[in-house]
């Protein structure tokens, strides 16, 4: 073996893409469990209520545009908030095989943002898995070339502040607590999202136009929205953006901390 | 420029939020380059703490604390690529195999695809893991983890290798391997820091040892030297032949010899007692064989005993170290 090399390595991009490499890189061998983990949701929800419901007549024609947009919205932050949430969870609890990361001449605060960004890239992947599952089951989906830089921005934004809540969550919730956590959270998230309904139409039901205000996805259904199906009455993209700018930064900033926190005592 | 100290601790603190006591207080030392230092102390003493800074996973209250001269809390990411852990608990990661455990870890550390693959090969040998390279750490045993991560932890070649609690929980054999790979490691220039409640251990490997409790430094020498600093802790155990009447009036008499601290007997009923004594346990065995003869005895056994670092714990706590 060699004598000890004297010179310090430390390229802060260079350590964070061996770190994002090894999740890549674990993910990667485990496609098909991850693909079936994240697509498994949305295309239920896509079938039911946009193949059964209507198909059964219960919803007007025209529903099934407007709920594939949420659908690729909700699947888009709520696999990324998965993606860090759990996982970080167990890696600082139980298997505590982070550390071996957080001993990587990099700041902590780089691995909390490798976290999300490696998050984000899963829910890239499975939002966009959305497209051939909704061309499957709803026999088109839909899509205008126009819309594509809002749907790119608001994607990305999406699924950004998806793992920064995912942060939030892990690094904030005692983890003898996080299943019952992701219940608490996780359902009503779902469901105020404005993923199945517009959410200008929620004006028949004020309170609960209210509450969905608060929820985060709103905002990136309302986006999707705006990108695929202007058509349909929707929240100003350049109001879905702020919010979700500023969503994105009180999350990160409070789940970096959290994530700080849990790595340096 | 004079190289630097491998590391250095000056008044170290620490105290955990709500906790009542400082869980290190006011520790300070060095240790040399090339060195092996062991702190010794019981589970609590503050030991995994100190290492924990040294470290940069915990963040001191006060005092200053440098690995190779590099200040641990203004300068983490630096520190961190002169040094490696083996920690208590096996944080091995369970998604990767063996090998893709130790090719990690060099990734993080910036070390070149090619060399990394070498160093993993070499480090898989020494440490008899070759012919499970391509296994999953899911199933080791806790010998064979232990391995793995000294392995892992030499993969970037740090400067500075802190162990905590290198054998705790290991198996009579696994233990003797994991101390050989260190004395190898130490004999390949690399400083060595190990944290140990087992004084067999730190009298063994370590060439320096400080010993804490309570988040103190109670005590910092060469192991030999510690013993030492004990006087009457040397004993003389022997047996006594030929003693039919005058057993007890012999070891009344030993008892009141020169240089006899205290007399033990270790049955009452035969010639065995244990003289602990001031001077050089092997100078007192003419005296006592002097003495005895007086009384028609001779001496049929002699065993010297050296105190050991437990004993040099109960000097200074007045508790055991367990």
């Amino acid at each position: 073996m060699s004598a000890p090399a004297a010179t310090a390595r430390t390229s802060a991009p260079g350590v964070f893409m061996a770190v994002l490499w090894r999740d890549l890189f674990v993910t990667g061998r485990e496609l098909p469990v991850f693909l079936a983990q994240v697509v498994l949701q949305p295309l239920f929800m896509l079938f039911v209520f946009g193949k059964v419901l209507a198909s059964l007549g219960y919803t007007r024609p025209g529903y099934t545009h407007l709920l594939f947009p949420g659908v690729v919205a909700l699947t888009a932050m709520l696999t990324a908030l998965q993606s860090t949430a759990l996982p970080l969870v167990i890696e600082f609890s139980f298997t505590k095989e982070i550390e071996d990361r957080l001993l990587a001449p990099i700041p902590v605060a780089l691995v909390a943002v490798e976290k999300m960004v490696f998050a984000a890239m899963r829910a890239l992947v499975a939002a966009m898995c959305m497209f051939p599952i909704g061309i499957l089951i709803l026999g088109s989906v839909p899509w205008r070339a126009a819309g594509a830089p809002l749907f790119v921005a608001i994607l990305l934004l999406g699924t950004l502040c998806g793992a920064a809540m995912g942060l939030t969550m892990g690094t904030l919730v005692p983890p003898n607590r996080i299943t019952v956590m992701f219940t608490l959270v996780l359902t009503p998230l779902l469901f105020t999202g404005c993923s199945q309904y517009p959410w200008p139409s929620l004006a028949r039901l004020p309170w609960f136009q209210v509450v969905t205000a608060f929820n985060p996805l709103t905002y990136v259904s309302e986006g999707m929205r705006g990108a695929l199906v202007p058509a349909v009455p929707h929240i100003r993209p350049p109001l879905c953006i702020g919010a979700l700018v500023l969503s994105l930064a009180v999350f990160s900033g409070v789940g970096i901390r959290g994530f700080m926190h849990q790595a340096i005592d | 420029m004079a190289e630097p100290l491998a590391v250095e601790v000056e008044g170290l603190q620490k105290r955990y939020p709500k906790a009542p006591a400082n869980a290190v207080d006011g520790v300070s030392f060095t240790v040399e380059r090339g060195e092996v230092f062991g702190l010794l102390g019981p589970n609590g003493a503050g030991k995994t703490t100190t290492i924990g800074v040294l470290t940069t996973r915990v963040r001191l209250s006060a005092g200053v604390a440098r690995v190779v001269g590099i200040d641990v809390s203004t300068d983490a990411v630096r520190a961190r690529s002169m040094l490696a852990v083996v920690p208590q608990r096996n944080n091995l990661d369970r998604s990767l195999s063996i090998r893709q455990n130790l090719i990690f870890h060099a990734a993080y550390h910036r070390v070149p695809a090619a060399e990394r693959n070498r160093r993993a090969d070499e480090l898989l040998e020494l440490f008899g893991l070759t012919d499970r390279a391509a296994d999953k750490v899911d199933f080791v045993s806790g010998g064979q983890a232990q391995r793995i991560m000294i392995a892992r932890a030499m993969m970037h070649t740090p400067r500075v290798l802190f162990l905590d609690e290198p054998s705790t929980g290991l198996d009579p054999a696994a233990r003797l391997f994991v101390w050989d790979r260190i004395r190898d490691l130490r004999d390949q220039g690399v400083t060595i820091v190990i944290t140990t409640h087992d004084m067999d251990e730190a009298a063994t490997l370590a060439e320096r040892v400080g010993i804490m409790d309570r988040g103190r430094l109670l005590a910092l020498d060469r192991p030999d030297a510690l013993t030492r600093s004990l006087p009457g802790k040397t004993t003389l155990e022997i047996a006594m032949a030929g003693a039919d009447g005058g057993l007890d009036q012999a070891v009344a008499e030993l008892e009141r010899l020169h240089g006899v601290e205290r007399l033990e007997r270790l049955d009452p009923s035969d010639g065995h007692v244990r003289l602990y004594v001031t001077d050089d346990a092997p100078l007192m065995v003419a005296p006592v064989a002097t003495a005895l003869a007086a009384h028609g005895i001779t001496l049929s056994d002699v065993k010297i005993g050296e105190p050991s670092l437990e004993d040099v714990f109960i000097g200074l706590t007045g508790r055991a170290l367990r």
